[in-house]
């Protein structure tokens, strides 16, 4: 299997997502509240996976814009969840480079005497290994 | 009656408020909050990967602890809510992650998700009831137009948090009435402050609360209310102090004459 | 000794391809019994019916098995073919190769092995075969239409223009159902009105059509030509007879804040009413939980204004039993609820109307004498939003897996009106396809573009947010210009899914008519027989059987009253052999079968039986050849095996696993 078709496959194993199931209806996309800032689109991730070109994905800067709110997840009405192959791409990425979003250094400039716990946590959790 | 608690992190250090509340609250309304011994944080967002199990097992402790309690999981963090509530649907429902987060575990009696896992707010409105919550209320918050901001946390995904309505719940609304005040429902609060994006995308964040609390004060809150110590962050952070915002359980030990007994504390 | 002949058929490739027809063929030579096989191309066809008639006559045949398709497609033209050529029909087995075993596999070989299997089966039986003859019974001349909408006003009047007399049985007062609900129809535009209440007249008027409405079948009894029918006619309050339908007693009745379930709730009714001006019968109706007399025992006074005398409080429902030779089901249907779509705001803000509730505000007869306005405040919209599929094509258990059909057509409709009528409104829809396949269907939809301007953007909403002013901002996806769009607008309407009719379950399991999972009527063949249902005597009609149109609800209105025609056209039907019969000697008169038959066709007898020489009365099973249906559920659940079934006896079926299995 070539390196594209592995990681397409793991993408759909690690969702759980059946990218087939789409009917690009778009409400992901409509229903997302970052999705200015993304340059794949969640609409567009599903196609992405489906035509195996997963190096765009992972270079793509709307793995960090992502919020994991869910609300493309609720509203999908065809099951395919477009979160959740952001999320998956997301992890490739950590897995495969190491590549950390958030780094130890940078986050004392970051936080401020409010910042809680929870904060720190998450997004460690959400771009780290 | 007598639950296990799972405070989690940030309740133990920049919530300690929503965590004091919370506790002498139930004990005027008649329940205890057990606190687990030896928990750990249970990692701020649910492992979305099918194949994550490590990060899924701090959750797992204290779901077995409850277990052995014979007791149902309360949290109050709406993050600590469902992560725990999400992992204990894996493993009740999920027979690959079951297995090999037994398989970690090596518990003398494997953990299949017989845990019963409640918000504070389902405890109020299920356990207690909404009614006799409003009997108890010796200081109605009369007058106050308070919006409830749910956020992600709660509500989604739909189906496992079984909360309420994703995108029509009542709950917060129905527990503001029964504290003597007016809810203000307004169509932001069950959309994203930013959550965990603020630490790097603080621009993101701020727009998006922007609109929240815009929303809220069009709609003629005066204050908003959350479950969730990062909501709480975000929400203030953006806000410039036009809106204020307060954790649920404060005002209701304000309802309950108890805010300034916790507050002495 | 049997002689029997197998038959192999190629269904073109759609056997061939994937099952070595000649290889079965070859091994049917060496099961008992075989004394001829072959194959052929098209087994049904003229020429491959001819083969079988051949070898029946050259090789003395006495069973024959044919390798095809399932039986419920040909079954009955194999039977026949055996017929002509002499033998008895029931001597005619059908192994299953296509959709049981080609359609399924891609293995050649497996294949091959299971369609040897399932011929090795059919052969077994056919051993063991019996030759049947039906028996007759008699074909009331009368029909049933349950539902009074446009496919039950049609298929009625079709039936009685033949000569043959109806009854319609509607749940509601009035007959007219959804259509008598919209303003305009596409592609034409001509009103709804104009032509449905001509012929809700003519239904009315015609001497062979007699009307029940706001009545409801309670039971159903019987079988094909002979269904005995029980109708609940629904204490009306108000004597058909005397009733003028002169109205007073409506502008009196001092409650008035039942909403209008004609009006979709949008306003409120009177207790006693008729649902609209043009109801036929036009004779009101007390609704009793809303009506005053009825709640507090005082009121009475559509009584005091009624000059015709015609208000009787003291009516009963009245229980209605009648004999049909058919019944068509003309159900209809609804739109879903929104309650699982709160993300459009249907429950929050009263300017998010379905495309029904849009139907009534446009019709000059709805709550807003046709004019066009927001509900929350009366102001003209100058901004609409449309919103396609809600609820529809959805793999989620939110909404139904269907295209609901009719809404790319009836929003193309709407635009277009409003654009015409009010040019200074912007029309957006927000479509994921636009389906316009139907004859002059999609010149109508670009006429709304092009003409029109009616603006058509492809994605779908994500979610409506009520503005503290009152607009709603509507935040959608643009797919095209690849774009997140937070449109502010006046109004949105939500092209809600539509659903069967829900009562619609309870009538299919009277009438043991199959019902598939999303509450649609099953037909006895997609394409072949798209009218009948697998139960004989029982014809589909309109959206009940699927989402479709006016047009199309109209011709398959037609096309069920053919068929329910060509029933009752006939004097005597013959009966199916394959019915039970009980071992008097084996049962004990447990009851058991007679619990679990679903047609009421066992009863018992005391009967003097002679067991080995003791002559004693004893309780027995009788089965009522002419009620069973032959499905067998006597003979499973009989715990002494008296019961078997003509055709499919315990030894056939024993044998047929015997030859799967050993």
């Amino acid at each position: 299997m070539k390196t594209e078709q592995k990681r397409a496959e793991m993408i759909k194993e690690i969702s759980g997502v059946n990218p087939l199931k789409c009917m690009k209806c778009g409400k992901c996309s409509a229903s997302c509240p970052s999705y200015n800032e993304m340059d794949i689109k969640p609409h567009q991730f599903v196609s992405y996976v489906i035509n195996e070109d997963i190096e765009s994905l992972v270079k793509s800067k709307s793995l960090w814009k992502c919020l994991s709110c869910f609300a493309c997840v609720e509203r999908c009405p065809r099951d395919v969840k477009p979160g959740k192959l952001i999320d998956a791409a997301r992890q490739i990425v950590v897995r495969e480079r190491g590549q950390n979003y958030l780094l130890a250094d940078e986050i004392p400039e970051l936080i401020d005497p409010d910042t809680p716990q929870q904060l720190l946590v998450s997004a460690l959790r959400r771009y780290r290994r | 009656m007598k639950y296990s608690y799972f405070p989690g992190c940030t309740l133990k250090n920049k919530a300690v408020d929503l965590d004091h509340y919370a506790r002498i609250c139930a004990e005027a309304l008649g329940f205890t909050l057990e606190e687990i011994s030896e928990w750990q944080c249970c990692g701020g967002v649910y492992p979305l990967g099918s194949d994550e199990i490590a990060t899924k097992l701090a959750s797992v402790r204290a779901l077995n602890d409850a277990k052995e309690h014979g007791q149902d999981l309360v949290t109050v963090c709406s993050a600590c809510h469902h992560v725990i509530k999400r992992v204990n649907d894996d493993m009740k429902n999920v027979d690959d992650i079951r297995t090999r987060a037994n398989n970690y575990m090596k518990l003398d009696e494997p953990y299949e998700g017989e845990t019963n896992v409640l918000h504070y707010l389902e405890v109020l409105r299920d356990r207690v009831g909404f009614d006799e919550l409003k009997k108890k209320v010796t200081n109605p918050l009369k007058g106050r137009k308070i919006g409830a901001y749910y956020g992600c946390l709660l509500l989604r995904p739909g189906k496992l948090m079984a909360f309420d309505d994703p995108e029509n719940p009542t709950i917060m609304e129905d527990f503001i009435r029964a504290l003597g005040a007016e809810p203000v429902i307004y169509p932001y609060r069950n959309e994203c402050c930013g959550g965990y994006i603020s630490l790097k995308e603080e621009d993101m964040s701020k727009e998006m609360c922007r609109k929240i609390e815009e929303s809220a004060a069009g709609f003629g809150a005066d204050m908003l209310i959350t479950a969730c110590p990062l909501c709480m962050y975000n929400l203030n952070k953006n806000n410039g102090d036009n809106l204020p915002v307060y954790y649920f359980t404060e005002i209701l030990a304000e309802a309950l004459g108890l805010k300034e007994e916790v507050d002495e504390q | 000794m049997q002689r029997i002949g197998v038959f192999v058929c190629h269904c073109g490739s759609n056997i061939a391809a994937t099952v070595d027809v000649k290889k079965v063929a070859e091994m049917a030579l060496h099961e008992p019994g075989v004394v001829h096989a072959e194959d052929y191309q098209y087994m049904c066809s003229e020429a491959g019916q001819e083969l079988i008639h051949k070898a029946i006559k050259e090789k003395h045949l006495t069973g024959l098995v044919v390798c095809s398709c399932s039986p419920r497609m040909h079954e009955t033209t194999f039977r026949n073919a055996a017929e002509r050529a002499g033998l008895n029909p029931y001597m005619v087995e059908i192994a299953n190769i296509r959709e049981h075993c080609s359609w399924i596999h891609k293995d050649i070989e497996e294949a091959t092995e299971k369609a040897v299997i399932l011929m090795r089966a059919a052969v077994a039986k056919v051993n063991l075969n019996a030759p049947l003859q039906p028996g007759e019974s008699r074909v009331t001349k009368r029909a049933l239409v349950i539902g009074g909408g446009i496919a039950g006003i049609q298929t009625a009047l079709d039936i009685a223009e033949a000569g043959y007399p109806v009854d319609i049985v509607e749940k509601t007062p009035s007959i007219g159902g959804r259509m008598s609900q919209l303003d305009k129809t596409f592609p034409t535009l001509d009103c709804s009105s104009c032509i449905l209440t001509p012929k809700m007249g003519e239904v009315n008027a015609h001497p062979l059509i007699n009307i029940y409405t706001y009545s409801e079948v309670e039971s159903v009894s019987g079988f094909v030509g002979d269904f005995t029918v029980e109708i609940r006619k629904k204490a009306r309050s108000v004597d058909m007879n005397k009733c003028t339908g002169c109205g007073v007693c409506q502008e009196k009745c001092p409650s008035k804040k039942t909403p209008s379930e004609f009006n979709r709730g949008l306003n409120t009714r009177s207790a006693i009413y008729t649902p609209f001006a043009q109801a036929v019968p036009n004779v009101p109706v007390i609704d009793r939980d809303a009506c005053i007399k009825f709640k507090t025992g005082k009121c009475g006074i559509c009584s005091k204004v009624c000059q015709a005398g015609a208000i009787d409080y003291d009516q009963i429902d009245e229980i209605v039993t009648e004999k049909y030779g058919a019944i068509v089901v003309a159900t209809g249907f609804d739109m879903i609820k929104l309650d699982k779509y709160d993300e459009y705001a249907y429950s929050q803000s009263k300017d998010v109307i379905t495309s029904l509730e849009l139907e009534r505000i446009m019709n000059a007869a709805g709550p807003t004498g046709g004019h066009l306005e927001r509900l929350s405040d009366g102001k003209d919209p100058k901004e609409i939003v449309f919103i396609q599929c809600v609820g529809s094509r959805c793999a989620d258990d939110r909404g139904k897996s269907y295209c609901s059909k009719i809404c790319c057509m009836y929003t193309a409709k709407h635009a277009m009106l409003i654009r015409d009528k009010y040019p200074d409104t912007n029309v957006t829809v927000f479509y994921i396809d636009v389906r316009t396949p139907g004859k002059n269907f999609d010149e109508f939809y670009r006429r709304a573009v092009e003409d029109y301007g009616v603006n058509y953007i492809k994605g779908q909403v994500g979610k409506v947010i009520p503005q503290p002013d009152g607009k709603l901002l509507v935040q959608g996806a643009d797919l095209i210009d690849n774009k997140q769009i937070l449109k502010e607008a006046d109004m949105v309407v939500l092209a809600a899914a539509i659903e069967p009719n829900p009562d619609v379950r309870k009538i299919a399991t009277m009438l043991t008519a199959s019902i598939d999972t999303n509450n649609f009527l099953t037909e006895a063949h997609a394409k072949l027989r798209p009218v009948e249902s697998p139960t004989a005597g029982i014809f589909l009609s309109g959206v009940c059987q699927g989402p479709k149109d006016i047009p199309e609800t109209v011709s398959q209105a037609g096309a069920a009253a053919v068929k329910a025609i060509g029933l009752l056209a006939k004097d005597k039907l013959l009966t199916n052999p394959c019915t039970a019969h009980s071992d008097e000697l084996m049962c004990n008169g447990c009851s058991q079968c007679a619990n679990v038959c679903p047609y009421g066709a066992i009863t018992y007898e005391d009967k003097e039986v002679n067991d080995h020489g003791i002559r004693e009365t004893r309780r027995i099973a009788v089965v009522n050849d002419a009620l069973c249906q032959g499905c067998g559920a006597c003979t499973v659940t009989c715990p002494s095996g008296a019961m078997d079934l003509q055709g499919f006896s315990n030894r056939q079926i024993l044998a047929e696993v015997d030859a799967i299995c050993l």
